[in-house]
């Protein structure tokens, strides 16, 4: 277990390395001057070098390079060029809101959709199977924003029910920050919820062919407990691993989900970095996000044993 | 004599009849007019009743969709016009704006898909073939999809600026590790294949080896692969151009038009509406042909999700 552990942190070091290294040329391969483009078009010329040798853009690639991963590493992320703050100030105080977006988010995909897989699976061809499908295959075709605003328009603006946009954080009162995550979280699960409902029917599907599967109903359980209790657990890695991967989708769409409903999270700060040029943000971001994508697949590499007691390292 | 008839590789033309038999699968069917009829609608869109997109009318701001207005033709006469899906925010005819977004839409995905096959193809057949590349080829390859692609495409926009161009490589960028993958994967249950030992053994280049001998395995999943890849560009497309790092607004997009229309949303949500009709039928079209072709073309994959 150990071993194996260790052999899986490792093996993340390389990938973490190409992402700094794309991250870090991003900026570096601007074409033109990166200087020149940070400082505007108004800038002075004593501007621009005063930025480039801030960025140390005026030394070798290689020592650039080692300056700034020497940097990231001891967490020191830079500053933000529009923002007169740090750039670990700026995601700090921009955590809450992304968190409590995505933990609602899982939580309510992993509700609605493993049941309705397991069912699609139990009825397999039967009317309910073919709508989930399709469904499924909508909600992959359907912009978040799009979603996000159908559902607006629905529950906050024709009927008044759920706030339009904003957030209220959990220290403000528990119930308004319940209130104002129902709409986002639900936008945002839309495709996860195709994702893994799919994923679940088709593993259910195959475990529901296993020998096992025919002992259990032969002696007489009842389905539901075949269902859940045999036939579920054993289909739950590939279901665990698809969630696991669908955090890329899923921190896409935190951005999109974020700007539509106005939350102050990462994701509006992306954008906002974006669209104000602000370079250090957007590497922090990118360098942050791809960081916990690689992370929360790790753990849940190493969590298979759990859900499935046959599997050691 | 020459060697000419002991031609053993399997021909691409012997995996695609299967073609054929995808159009019997309804959704491949549905989905295959749609597309048909959205390029129809691209390359016919100045005869589509419409105005000019880009022609700002202060009157005729906000108006509601199927309101009659005066518009200055080209010509200085002034003629009435209805305007089916209402006027956005400069008094631009949105129906104008929908119809001709169908361009981008269509040129975006499909240049992507186009695009990423074909570095992803070259990319996936030499790295899978030459061992000591594969291992620094795939590491940077993780690498890449260890970024979410929608993050690594809004990035690169923001270095490289805004524009068709560069909105269609920072799209391909993050597809194409995805292509790899799969190119690899075949080439390297092909490579075992005593076809390619016999080639190697008679002598045959490296290049035509790949060309000849393990490219046309690739061609059916690469299919099935680049339609994903086309529905996927053209929503990422969408969403680049609604956070504002997408195509300029002087080009209409489905997308750009409803970054517009985000302001008045709560007043006039018919600028979003129906770009936003637009955008998910022709993915969902999309994702209907690929599904199918899945289905017909390669049915181990079909089994996995």
């Amino acid at each position: 277990m150990i071993g194996f552990l260790a052999r899986r942190l490792l093996a993340t070091v390389p990938v973490l390395m190409v992402v700094a290294v794309v991250v870090f040329l991003m900026l570096r391969l601007t074409p033109g001057d990166p200087a020149a483009v940070i400082a505007g078009d108004s800038a002075s010329v004593e501007q621009v070098a005063e930025i480039r040798a801030k960025l140390g853009l005026d030394r070798p690639l290689l020592s650039q390079f080692a300056v700034w991963s020497g940097r990231v590493l001891t967490g020191n992320l830079g500053e933000s060029f529009f923002f007169k703050k740090t750039v670990a100030q700026l995601i700090e105080q921009r955590v809450e809101p992304t968190l409590s977006l995505s933990l609602a988010t899982i939580v309510i995909a992993v509700l609605v959709a493993v049941p309705l897989g397991v069912v699609a699976a139990h009825r397999r061809g039967g009317w309910l199977d073919r709508v989930l499908m399709g469904f499924s295959v909508l909600g992959f075709s359907v912009p978040v924003f799009v979603i996000g605003y159908l559902l607006i328009y629905v529950f906050a603006i024709a009927t008044d029910w759920l706030p339009v946009q904003g957030y209220v954080r959990l220290g403000d009162g528990v119930g308004r920050w319940l209130v104002h995550l129902i709409l986002p979280s639900s936008t945002l699960a839309v495709i996860y919820i195709a994702l893994i409902a799919r994923m679940t029917r088709a593993s259910v599907i195959e475990v529901l062919g296993e020998d096992y599967i025919r002992t259990a109903r032969a002696k007489g359980l009842p389905e539901r407990v075949v269902l859940v209790r045999h036939a579920l657990r054993n289909a739950a890695v590939p279901i665990v691993t698809v969630i696991g991967l669908g955090i890329g989708l899923l921190i896409g769409g935190v951005v999109v989900t974020e700007s539509v409903y106005n939350i102050p999270g990462i994701g509006r700060l992306t954008v906002d970095a974006v669209l104000a040029r602000d370079y250090p943000v957007i590497q922090a971001v990118i360098l942050l996000f791809s960081f916990v994508y690689v992370l929360l697949n790790l753990l849940i590499d190493v969590a298979y044993s759990f859900f499935d007691p046959r599997i050691r390292y | 004599m020459t060697a000419e008839p002991l031609d053993i590789a399997p021909r691409a033309t012997r995996d695609l009849p299967a073609l054929g038999q995808a159009w019997r699968n309804p959704a491949v069917a549905i989905g295959a007019v749609i597309i048909a009829l959205l390029v129809a609608i691209a390359l016919l869109a100045p005869l589509l009743g419409t105005v000019d997109p880009t022609s700002i009318d202060p009157a005729l701001r906000n108006k509601p969709p199927g309101f009659t207005g005066q518009v200055l033709r080209p010509d200085g006469t002034r003629a009435a016009q209805t305007f089916w899906m209402g006027t956005d925010t400069l008094g631009r005819d949105v129906y104008s704006r929908v119809v001709y977004g169908t361009r981008v839409s269509l040129i975006v995905g499909a240049a992507v898909a186009l695009i990423s096959a074909v570095a992803g193809l070259f990319i996936g057949l030499v790295s899978g073939y030459v061992r000591w590349l594969d291992a620094v080829v795939m590491r940077v390859m993780d690498g890449l999809m260890a970024i979410p692609s929608i993050l690594l495409a809004i990035a690169l926009v923001a270095v490289w600026g805004n524009g068709l161009v560069t909105v269609i490589f920072a799209i391909v960028v993050p597809e194409i590790p995805r292509v790899v993958r799969l190119v690899r994967a075949v080439v390297l249950m092909v490579r075992e294949e005593p076809y390619v030992e016999a080639a190697v053994s008679i002598g045959t280049r490296l290049p035509a080896i790949l060309w000849r001998h393990v490219m046309p395995n690739t061609i059916a999943p690469m299919i099935v692969q680049a339609t994903f890849t086309c529905a996927s560009a053209i929503l990422i497309e969408a969403i680049l151009s609604f956070l504002g790092v997408g195509v300029p607004t002087d080009t209409p997009t489905w997308g750009n038009i409803m970054a517009e229309g985000r302001v008045l949303f709560r007043v006039y949500p018919h600028t979003i509406l129906f770009p936003g009709i637009c955008v998910s039928v022709t993915v969902l079209a999309i994702n209907m042909l690929g599904d199918g072709l899945r289905d017909t073309l390669d049915p181990r994959l079909g089994k996995r999700l």
